[in-house]
């Protein structure tokens, strides 16, 4: 196995290293500091790093919803940890093994994640007794014993800085603002990363600004040369490429796969794509990312609410388009009711939530997946839609796909249930070749159906596979019709009060839906069936969930992991799997949703584990939740 | 940063497929039974428009009728067009998705006062904003009549209804002003009952791109009989509408007694042509730019239909969000060709082997 990284090299700065290496198979980084000292760009050029050198990787991005909280303060701390490893990771990882601290707000707000021996930098510059008092220390912790279990680091990141710049003319203050890049340089020379891609990045970020562009690359270099010259860092570390599958691959981020899905859609279905939608955190990346793509037929509508984006996606659908809109939890509430005329008219529509910490605003920065419920069931009537989750962030591209699919086979609309830690995780991404992408092409009705003889069209004839009716697009000559919110008559879709064919109306409604294609769930258990307790998860819990299976497995413990992406309908064996184990978990970023889901379909009994925190669960508590579980069946 | 989105300059049909056969009222006509209450001032505006629709010579299959909720949001079940019967004031937001992704439709809105002002109020002036390709039918009752009577967004304050039995406190809007505060290109209004005025209003409104909203004066025979007995009445009449018609001096009232001219503050004002002089009548002009004067005209008539402009009161060029939209598409597409495996390929890649 060997690696090659486009764009990689020897960088500008080669180092003859007179410290000691160690070899690592895995590391956590944290970076944090205050919501304007740009630590996520500091850890998403970190990642790229890590990417372009070939490790594996999983990112957590954590930040206020405030864009910025007052300076210096808890709220306002802002950070990004990434997970590299030389073999195929799960999750962003529970603790960091390095904690950057750029202040002491940060330093307190993530000192307690990390372990015992942890290392520590931080900036001392900012630990003045103004900033100390902000966060309530006493104290330095710089001073006391507060540090004294961990490898601590104290770097003047901010002076450091300033006098690397001093030559450019730029002002104190610009100066120091690109102390990011320092700590940036300082933590790329301790693990050996490649730099050329960040300072070909800086130079593409400040085309306009090539001074400011050169200020960075300066300070991204003299963090690099702190690194290499002082003496106080005795070691550095490499963690070797993982040994991925073959293939080219690259690093992507949820709402990024997803919206590149929505491309693959618009291309393999031949459809152009309308993305009706309004801004919302954490689904509005989506709308950035789709708005670059207007060369693949992409036309980004920013509507003036939530219900007027679902309903601009609803009428492109209804004239031949492939309608999506992208929204969160809140968002969901307010386009139920157009969703439920989606359901009424049976029209092809992709519903796209970011889930985030609720109810209400709740938290928008946040993670949670309890909008499961809301999916379902939050609209009037009998109102059944299909839902699929995706599991990482790759799987973003793989979940728009499979949404679109259901949409255009079945017309009708579609939940896609991501969430926030998916939403803007990112990950290596195997980079799939064009052509083995799903075929999702449709044809239009192009001729009258009626079965009377009347030469006729009659839109609610359906497919006696998919129970879908057909799609008859204005501008169609001889198949004028007319649908919308009231019930149609079975067939030949006139309004009908009828009694008898409304009960009929919701019953095939509900056919079509239940009779969705679905794939298998697959269940992964090592042990070869000796398995006696499941771990069931959907969505983003997929990494946490496996992490700690592997930790649990690890421990001589035998336990089968799977994990749906399809949970409306639930594949076809859904039942058979939960009946063949004596106990079934299903930890949930909510009160347990999927758990009330599966009881009730089911019959079957569940151990719910819950947390809404608003972040991933650690693998580390969820090993402890299985072995105790493991341990209680056996012993039973 | 702004950036200059270059200039169409289309008529609202251009893009829509025409035909040579002759069309006829009644090829406009559904199979569905037209189940509005008798005497509704629907039928006459349905009758209208099934009758004015041939004159555009369009292919039948290219019209949609895209409705929310109401009384008059049944419209779409009878027209032999496509259509849609939506949600309760969504019908303008439907409608932008469609006229968006197909240039080659014409797409009509029909709407009420409950559906258009109170519910979907935030729709219709975004829509209008926007000048989106679409003509907007406003029936305005005053009154809500699917849900049996209570008082809408533009009835009479003090109006008793069952919703109101003291008497409404509301203070009414007047649709048309508001449609020119929300910047709209195209605003007309005509009576139900007059077939010639809303043919020539909705003949040019479909001729106009971008959006065009007509307020139509229905009555309600159930709920809010007799609203615009003093506009059919052919002595009031003719003391109160005032028609607008372009090119010439705005003059109303038996033998044209009355005329409109520039009041001391810079508005409009009514008086008698024999004071004002008829050199000083204001001469109807809808393609002023300035929102100013068409809102003026729309401020002579009140609540009470004391005077009642009727007729275009605006009709301006203004470049349109689903061709600014599609132009944008189609430069990019020029400026790069799709190629989907470079996209999802990016810049920054790595091979394991």
């Amino acid at each position: 196995m060997s690696t090659s990284a486009n764009g990689s090299g020897t960088g500008a700065l080669s180092a003859s290293r007179p410290t000691e290496v160690n070899q690592l198979d895995r590391v956590v980084i944290r970076f944090a500091g205050d919501s304007g000292d740009g630590m996520q760009l500091t850890g998403d050029r970190f990642t790229s790093e890590a990417a372009a050198f070939g490790n594996d990787l999983a990112t957590l991005p954590n930040f206020p919803a405030e864009i910025r909280a007052p300076q210096g303060t808890i709220p306002g701390v802002s950070s990004f940890q990434v997970h590299f490893a030389d073999y195929d990771i799960l999750t962003p990882g529970d603790r960091p093994d390095v904690l950057v601290a750029m202040n002491p707000a940060a330093l307190k707000a993530n000192l307690a994640d990390v372990p015992r021996g942890g290392t520590v930098i931080v900036n001392v510059d900012e630990f003045t007794k103004r900033n100390l008092s902000k966060v309530g220390y006493a104290a330095d912790p710089l001073e006391d014993d507060t540090l004294s279990a961990f490898e601590v680091h104290r770097v003047a990141m901010s002076t450091l800085t300033q006098g690397a710049l001093a030559e450019t003319g730029l002002g104190k203050k610009d100066a120091e603002r690109c102390k990011n890049m320092f700590a940036l340089g300082l933590l790329s020379w301790m693990y050996h990363r490649p730099t050329e891609g960040t300072e070909r990045f800086l130079r593409e970020k400040f085309a306009k600004k090539p001074d400011i562009a050169e200020a960075n690359i300066l300070a991204f270099r003299a963090g690099w040369n702190y690194g290499e010259t002082t003496e106080s860092f005795a070691t550095t570390f490499e963690v070797a490429p993982a040994k991925l599958a073959p293939g080219t691959y690259r690093q992507i981020t949820g709402n990024a796969a997803l919206a590149y899905g929505i491309v693959a859609a618009g291309q393999r279905s031949g459809l152009p794509i309308l993305l009706g939608t309004y801004p919302i955190t954490p689904a509005s990346d989506i709308l950035h990312e789709l708005s670059k793509h207007k060369n693949f037929g992409v036309t980004t509508f920013q509507a003036e609410d939530e219900i007027a984006g679902i309903g601009a996606a609803l009428g492109a659908s209804y004239g031949g388009a492939l309608g999506v809109t992208s929204t969160s939890g809140p968002g969901v509430a307010l386009k139920s009711e157009t969703i439920g005329l989606g359901v009424m008219t049976e029209l092809p529509l992709v519903v796209i939530d970011v889930q985030r910490g609720g109810p209400s605003t709740g938290l928008p920065t946040k993670t949670e997946q309890a909008d499961l419920l809301q999916a379902m069931f939050g609209r009037n009537g009998e109102s059944p839609v299909p839902i699929v989750a995706p599991c990482s962030p790759a799987d973003c591209f793989d979940i728009a796909l499979e949404a679109t699919r259901i949409a255009l086979t079945y017309r009708t609309p579609v939940l896609l249930l991501s969430d926030g830690a998916v939403a803007n995780g990112s990950e290596p991404w195997l980079i799939p070749d064009v052509d083995d992408l799903p075929d999702l092409r449709v044809s239009f009705a192009t001729e009258p159906n009626a079965t009377d003889g009347s030469g006729e069209f009659w839109p609610y004839l359906r497919d006696p596979r998919t129970l879908a009716r057909e799609w008859a697009v204005p501008g169609t000559p001889g198949l004028q019709h007319r649908i919308g919110g009231l019930e149609k008559a079975d067939g030949k879709g006139s309004i009908s009060y009828d009694p008898d064919n409304h009960d009929h109306m919701v019953r095939v409604r509900q056919a079509k839906i239940d009779g969705i294609d679905v794939p298998d769930l697959a269940v992964d258990d090592p042990s070869g069936g000796k398995a006696r307790v499941l771990a069931l998860g959907w969505g983003s819990s997929y990494g946490p969930i496996g992490a700690a299976c592997r930790r649990v497995r690890k421990r001589g413990l035998p336990i089968a992991q799977a994990h749906l992406r399809h949970l409306n309908p639930f594949p076809a064996n859904l039942g058979d799997v939960l009946r063949s184990y004596d106990l079934v978990v299903v930890p949930e970023m909510n009160m347990g949703q999927l758990a009330m889901l599966l009881r009730a379909k089911y019959l079957v009994d569940i151990r719910s584990y819950n947390k809404v925190a608003g972040l991933p669960f650690k693998a580390e508590e969820l090993e402890g939740v299985f072995t105790d579980i493991i341990k209680e069946v056996v012993a039973a | 940063m702004t950036t200059d989105l270059g200039l169409p300059a289309l008529g609202g049909l251009d893009l829509v497929p025409g035909t040579d056969e002759a069309q006829k009222a009644k090829d406009y006509k559904s199979d569905q039974e037209v189940r509005w209450c008798p005497g509704c001032g629907d039928y006459v505006v349905l009758n209208t428009i099934q009758s004015f629709l041939p004159t555009l010579g369009l292919k039948r299959e290219n019209i949609v009728f895209v409705s929310g909720i109401g009384c008059s949001s049944r419209f779409p079940y009878y027209m032999n067009t496509y259509g849609m019967h939506s949600i309760h004031g969504r019908a303008p937001a439907i409608a932008t998705g469609l006229a968006t992704t197909r240039p080659d439709l014409s797409v009509w809105v029909v709407t009420g006062d409950g559906d258009a002002l109170s519910i979907g109020g935030n729709h219709l002036i975004h829509a209008l904003r926007r000048n989106v390709n679409l003509k907007i039918l406003l029936f305005n009752n005053r009154i809500y009549g699917l849900t049996k009577g209570q008082y809408s967004p533009t009835s009479d304050q003090g109006m008793v209804t069952k919703s109101t039995p003291m008497g409404s406190v509301d203070t009414p809007f007047n649709p048309v002003s508001l449609a020119l505060g929300a910047e709209a290109t195209f605003v007309g209004r005509a009576l139900d009952s007059d077939k010639k005025g809303l043919t020539e209003v909705l003949t040019a409104a479909a001729q106009h791109r971008g959006s065009a909203l007509v307020e139509i004066y229905q009555n309600c025979p159930i709920f809010n009989d007799g609203a615009f007995d003093v506009l059919k009445d052919r002595d009031e009449a003719e003391r109160r509408i005032i028609p607008l018609r372009t090119g010439e001096p705005i003059r109303f009232g038996p033998d044209g007694d009355y005329g409109v001219t520039r009041s001391a503050w810079g508005g409009l004002e009514v008086g008698k042509v024999s004071e004002i002089g008829e050199d000083n009548l204001v001469v109807h002009d809808p393609a002023i730019t300035d929102t100013a004067y068409a809102f003026a005209l729309s401020r002579l008539g009140g609540q009470d239909l004391h005077h009642t402009p009727t007729g275009i009161f605006r009709q301006v060029t203004r470049p349109t969000y689903d061709d600014l939209a599609r132009h944008q598409v189609e430069q990019a597409r020029e400026a790069k060709t799709p190629d989907l495996q470079a996209l999802l390929r990016g810049k920054d890649t790595w091979t394991v082997t």
